[in-house]
C-alpha cells in the first residue's frame, strides 16, 4: 500500500466498485478500502464465495453483482479488504485499521460509497437476545448459508419481502410475517404512481414475492399498529396490534425490518453537511451534481448519500469517479461531461420508482418514535425512551446535549443505531422540525480503535520540500 | 422584528461554568444578571475539558485559588443543589525516575516553604498501593488527597439551572457585536437582543480576547482544541486521578468503568466556525503515554475522541480581576485547566463587584500584564 | 440454525466457551456460533442483559465475544481461524495483561 493515491474510495458495494474501476481505467492510482474479506458490499456480500448450491435461492438481483466484482478484479483499483476506515480529515487524509494495525494515507480525492444499514426498529424487547434484523437474517443466508426455521419476520419495506422470499424458495418454513406497513401509506403514494409505474419491473417483483408468500400459506398480517418482543433473557414470544386487538405468536426468533437508511457516519465525521429527508426519513448528504460534498475533494455515492438502490448507486459511483478524475486532473471537463452523461440518464431511470416506494413503505411514526416509554433507544447504554423524554423536559435541546445527560450515543455504535431515533423524539417532544434538532456530532474514530492500535500508528514520513 | 432591550445591574458575556458560577454568585449578593451567550449555555470548554478538580501542581498564583475551589467541591450540592458528578480520592503526579521524582521533592519543599502542605511525595511501594496498575518502571510520585474530578457537562448545567431559579436571564444563541459605553452604562449589542448594565464581565473563554479587545484591552488569548478520549467500559482499575511528571497526561476512570484520557495534545480549533479538528498523530502519542504507564490499557478500545475550544494565555495563567475601564471586570483564559476554579472564581468577581475587593489574591492574573502602556498592578 | 445446501467448504475447528465447535471456511465467528444454536453472545455492562448479534453487518455492536483474550471484537465481521478461542463477554472488559510489547517513545511530547 502507498502512503498517497489520486482516489481513494471507501466502501466495496456497487457504489464504490463501479468509481474504483471506472476511476482506475482512466489511468488513476486508486486505492478501494473495505471491511469485508470480499468486494461485494453488503447487498452483494459473499457473492464471489458462491456459498449457495442453488442460485435460484436468492435469485437473480444478487448474481448482478458478479459483473461489477469481476470488473474490479480485473481493473487497476487497489482492493484493501478486511480494513477499517475510521477518519477522513478535511484534507483528506485517511486513518485506516487492519490486522490490527492502524495507518495514516493521504489522497487527492476520496469518495465514500459507504452504502446504507437498516433503519432502527424501536420497540420493547428489541434487544433480546433471538431478535435480528432481516438484513442479518439474509447476511447469514448469503455468506453462511444458515436460515432461521419458524421464525417471524415484522416490518415493512421490500428487503423485508426479499428475504423472506429467499427463505421460501430455500425451503425454509416461516412462521409468520406482520407487516407494519400502514393502511394509509397506499393512498399517500398514488401521486408517485405514474412515475413508479416506468420502473414497473421492480414493483412487480415486490408484488410477486408478496403473492408467493401468501400463496405458500404462510401467515400474513397487513396493517400491524404496535409490537412488542417478550421474553427475558432471550425472546420468547412477539405480541402485536391488529385492528385494535392484541394477539401473540410464541417464537424465539423474530426479524424486524423497516426499511435502509444511509450509513453516514464517516461523511458526518469528516464534516460533510447533511440536511434531514422528510421523504426518506432520514439525513442526506448536501452534494453537488458531482457527489462532491461541502468538504472539498469528499464526494459521496451511492446509498450512503441517499437511497436509491443498487442499481442506482452504479451510477452513481461511476459519476462521481468522473468527477473526482477531474478534480485531479486526469479527465478534461468535456471528456468528463460526455462520459456521464450516460450514467446521468440511467441514474435517472433507476431513480423512477423510488419516490412511490419511500411514500408505500414509509415507516410509521409509533416505530420509529417509540410510544411505550419502557422501550430502549440506546441499545449500547439501555437509555429507554422515558429518559430520553426526561432530558428534553429538563432542557434538553439536540442529542448532543442528550448525551450529556443521559450517555445516549456514547456507546461503541457511535448512534448508529439510536441517532434517527433520538433526533425524532426530540422533534416529535419539542414540537419542531428534525432538521432544527440535528444529528449527533460525530468525530473519528468512526469505528473504536483499540488503544495499543492508536499508540503504534503508522505515519507516513514528512514529504521532501517540492513533494506533494 | 424588533431587537429586545434588557436591563441589569450586571451584563456576563459568556455562558460556560465561569460565566455561570459568577451570574449565580452575583445573584445570591442581591444583583440583577444577565448572561449573554453566543452559543448554549456550557458548549465550549464548559462540556469538553477533562473534568480534573486539583490542587496538584498548579502555578503558585493559582494555588490560594484551587485550595478554596476544592472546599466548595467537598460542598458543591450546598450551592447548586447538585452533586455535579464530584468524585474525590486523590490526585497523584507520576515520577518515571529519579530525577522526576527529585524535582518533584523540590517542587514540595517549595510549597512547603511557602505554606502549603498539600502536595505529598510517596515511595514506589505508595504508589503501587494507590495505582496497581502502574507500570512496573515507575518510582513513586506527588499525591493531594482530596482532590478528584467532577462531570464537566453536568456540573455547568448544574450552575444554569441554579442560576435560573435565582433569578438570572440567559441569553442563548446571541454574539455580541459591539460594546459601548454610554454614561455609567455599558451596552452590548448582540445579533439578538441588546443588553444595558453598569457592569459588564467578560467570561467569554476562548473569546475573551475578542470582548476583551471591545473595550480596548488586550489580551492574547489563542484559542486551542485540547483533544480527550474516552474508552469502552473497563472493569474497575484505577481511583485517582493521575497525571505524570515528565509526560502530559491526564487520566481518570468514572464509575461507570469508562477510561478519559487527556492531557494537552492539541488539534486545530477554528473559533469562527465553533468546529475543532483532531490530530490523530497528537492523539496516538496520547495512547503512547497511556499505555507506557498502565500496560494493561493497550487492549481497551477508544470509543470516541474530541476537543473542545479553551482559552490559552501565553503565561499559563488565566486573566481575572478588574479591568481598567470603569465597571468592567474579567474571568477567562484558564488555559485548559479553569474547570476546578469555575465555582470559586464566580465568587471572587461577585466579591470585587460587591465589595470592591477580592477575599483571595489575584493580582497575578491582572490583565494589564499584557499591556504595554498600563503600569503593571502588583498589589494582592 | 440450518444450514441451507451449499457449495462445500472445509471444516474449521473452534472454541466457544472451552467447548469445541465445527464450522465452515468463510463463516464469521457470528454465524458459526449461531450455527452451533448460540444465540447469547455477551452480557452488557451496564445491566448484565444477555445480547446477541443483531444486524450482522458491523453497525449495532451487540455481538461483541473475546477472541483469542482480545475483547469487544465483533463476532459478525470476524472469520473463523483454525484453534480460535472464543468467550462470552461479561460485562466491562477487563484491564489486560502487561503488555510490554507497546512502544514507548518516552518523554514530554
Amino acid at each position: 500500500m502507498k502512503d498517497h493515491y489520486d482516489i481513494a474510495v471507501v466502501g466495496a458495494g456497487p457504489a464504490g466498485m463501479a468509481a474504483a474501476t471506472v476511476a482506475a481505467e482512466h489511468g488513476a492510482g486508486v486505492v478501494l478500502f473495505d471491511e469485508q474479506p470480499l468486494a461485494g458490499g453488503q447487498i452483494y456480500r459473499a457473492l464471489s464465495r458462491q456459498t449457495l448450491a442453488d442460485r435460484d435461492v436468492l435469485g437473480p438481483d444478487y448474481y448482478h453483482g458478479e459483473a461489477l466484482i469481476t470488473a474490479l478484479q480485473n481493473g487497476g483499483a487497489e482492493h484493501v479488504a478486511d480494513t477499517t476506515v475510521w477518519e477522513v480529515t478535511p484534507e483528506r487524509e485517511i486513518g485506516i485499521s487492519s490486522g490490527g494495525i492502524a495507518r495514516l494515507l493521504s489522497a487527492d480525492q476520496v469518495i465514500l460509497a459507504t452504502g446504507a444499514q437498516e433503519r432502527p426498529f424501536p420497540v420493547p424487547g428489541w434487544t433480546l437476545a433471538g431478535a435480528m434484523s432481516a438484513g442479518a437474517a439474509q447476511v447469514l443466508l448469503k455468506s453462511a448459508g444458515l436460515a432461521e426455521p419458524d421464525a417471524v419476520f415484522a416490518g415493512t419495506g421490500p428487503l423485508l419481502y426479499l428475504v423472506a422470499n429467499q427463505y421460501l424458495k430455500a425451503g425454509i418454513p416461516i412462521r409468520a410475517i406482520l407487516d407494519t406497513t400502514p393502511g394509509t401509506n397506499s393512498l399517500g403514494a398514488l401521486p408517485h404512481l405514474p412515475g413508479a409505474l416506468m420502473g414497473a419491473a421492480a414493483l412487480l417483483k415486490g408484488r410477486r414475492w408478496i403473492t408467493e408468500l401468501r400463496n405458500a400459506g404462510i401467515p400474513f398480517v397487513n396493517g400491524v399498529e404496535h409490537l412488542k418482543v417478550t421474553g427475558d433473557e432471550s425472546v420468547t414470544g412477539v405480541e402485536y396490534a391488529h385492528r385494535g386487538a392484541w394477539h401473540r405468536i410464541d417464537t424465539n426468533r423474530i426479524f424486524l425490518h423497516q426499511g435502509v437508511v444511509p450509513n453516514v457516519n464517516l461523511a458526518m465525521a469528516t464534516g460533510c453537511t447533511h440536511r434531514w429527508s422528510d421523504a426518506q426519513l432520514c439525513w442526506h448528504a448536501v452534494t453537488d451534481a458531482w457527489g462532491e460534498s461541502d468538504m472539498a475533494g469528499v464526494a459521496i455515492a451511492g446509498d450512503g448519500a441517499a437511497i436509491n438502490g443498487a442499481r442506482a448507486a452504479e451510477y452513481a459511483g461511476r459519476i462521481t469517479a468522473y468527477g473526482a478524475l477531474h478534480r485531479c486532473a486526469r479527465l478534461d471537463a468535456q471528456s468528463r461531461d460526455r462520459l456521464a452523461k450516460p450514467c446521468r440518464q440511467a441514474l435517472a431511470r433507476e431513480r423512477r420508482g423510488r419516490a412511490f416506494l419511500d411514500r408505500l413503505f414509509r415507516p410509521a411514526d409509533q416505530f420509529r418514535i417509540p410510544q411505550d416509554d419502557s422501550t430502549i433507544v440506546c441499545r449500547c447504554e439501555e437509555v429507554t425512551a422515558a429518559r430520553v423524554r426526561a432530558s428534553v423536559a429538563l432542557g434538553c435541546i439536540g442529542p448532543n446535549q442528550l448525551k450529556g445527560f443521559s450517555r445516549c450515543g456514547m456507546g461503541p455504535c457511535q448512534g448508529r443505531m439510536c441517532g434517527l431515533t433520538l433526533s425524532e423524539i426530540i422533534a416529535q417532544s419539542r414540537k419542531v422540525p428534525v432538521g432544527e434538532v440535528g444529528a449527533l456530532r460525530l468525530r473519528p474514530p468512526v469505528k473504536p480503535l483499540m488503544l495499543g492500535e492508536l499508540a503504534a500508528l503508522a505515519v507516513p514520513p514528512e514529504p521532501e520540500p517540492g513533494e506533494h | 422584528m424588533a431587537t429586545g432591550r434588557h436591563v441589569a445591574d450586571v451584563v456576563v458575556i459568556g455562558g460556560g461554568l465561569h460565566g455561570s458560577a459568577t451570574a449565580l454568585h452575583l445573584s445570591r449578593a442581591g444583583h440583577s444578571v444577565i448572561v449573554i451567550e453566543k452559543d448554549r449555555v456550557g458548549r465550549h470548554a464548559s462540556s469538553a475539558n477533562a473534568g480534573g478538580v486539583r490542587r496538584l501542581g498548579r502555578a503558585l498564583p493559582e494555588i490560594p485559588l484551587a485550595c478554596a475551589a476544592l472546599d466548595t467541591w467537598h460542598h458543591i450540592t450546598d450551592l447548586v443543589d447538585d452533586d455535579c458528578g464530584f468524585a474525590s480520592s486523590c490526585q497523584v503526579k507520576v515520577a518515571e525516575n529519579d530525577a522526576e521524582l527529585q524535582a518533584q521533592r523540590e517542587r514540595r519543599d517549595t510549597l512547603l516553604a511557602l505554606g502549603f502542605e498539600h502536595e505529598e511525595i510517596i515511595d514506589r511501594a505508595a504508589l503501587r498501593e494507590l495505582l496497581p496498575a502502574i507500570a512496573s518502571h515507575c518510582v513513586g510520585g506527588m499525591v493531594v488527597h482530596g482532590d478528584g474530578h467532577a462531570n464537566p457537562f453536568l456540573t455547568v448545567q448544574a450552575f444554569r439551572r441554579k442560576a435560573l431559579a435565582l433569578g438570572v436571564r440567559f441569553l442563548e444563541g446571541a454574539a455580541v457585536t459591539e460594546i459601548g459605553r454610554h454614561g455609567e452604562t455599558w451596552q452590548v449589542k448582540s445579533v439578538r437582543d441588546d443588553v444595558q448594565a453598569p457592569t459588564l464581565v467578560n467570561c467569554a473563554g476562548a473569546w475573551g480576547g475578542r470582548i476583551a479587545a471591545m473595550l480596548g484591552e488586550q489580551a492574547p488569548v489563542q484559542p486551542v482544541a485540547l483533544m480527550l478520549m474516552i474508552t469502552s467500559r473497563v472493569k474497575p482499575f484505577v481511583q485517582p486521578v493521575v497525571g505524570a511528571q515528565g509526560r502530559t497526561l491526564s487520566f481518570k476512570q468514572f464509575d461507570n468503568g469508562t477510561v478519559l484520557i487527556g492531557g494537552g495534545y492539541q488539534g486545530r480549533a477554528e473559533p469562527d466556525t465553533n468546529r475543532t479538528h483532531l490530530d490523530f498523530r497528537g492523539l496516538s502519542a496520547s495512547a503512547t503515554t497511556a499505555a507506557a504507564l498502565f500496560p494493561g490499557l493497550a487492549g481497551v478500545q477508544i470509543v470516541r475522541c474530541w476537543a473542545g475550544i479553551e482559552g490559552v494565555l501565553p503565561d499559563n495563567i488565566p486573566v481575572i480581576g478588574a479591568s481598567a475601564a470603569p465597571g468592567v471586570f474579567h474571568a477567562f483564559g484558564f488555559c485548559g485547566h479553569g474547570f476546578a476554579l469555575g465555582p470559586l472564581v464566580g465568587r471572587l468577581i461577585a466579591e470585587l463587584i460587591t465589595t470592591g475587593r477580592s477575599s483571595l489574591p489575584i493580582g497575578a492574573f491582572d490583565i494589564g500584564r499584557f499591556s504595554s502602556s498600563r503600569p503593571k498592578d502588583t498589589g494582592a | 440454525m440450518r444450514r441451507v445446501p451449499r457449495l462445500d467448504a472445509p471444516r474449521v475447528r473452534i472454541e466457544f466457551e472451552g467447548q469445541s465447535l465445527n464450522a465452515r471456511r468463510g463463516d464469521t465467528v457470528a454465524a458459526a456460533l449461531l450455527a452451533d444454536g448460540h444465540w447469547q453472545f455477551r452480557t452488557t455492562p451496564v445491566s448484565g442483559a444477555a445480547r446477541g448479534p443483531f444486524c450482522m453487518m458491523g453497525v449495532c455492536f451487540d455481538c461483541l465475544v473475546e477472541i483469542d483474550g482480545v475483547a469487544n471484537r465483533q463476532a459478525c465481521m470476524v472469520e473463523v481461524r483454525e484453534g480460535m478461542r472464543v468467550r462470552r463477554q461479561r460485562g466491562a472488559s477487563d484491564l489486560g495483561a502487561d503488555d510490554s510489547a507497546i512502544d514507548d517513545h518516552g518523554g514530554a511530547p
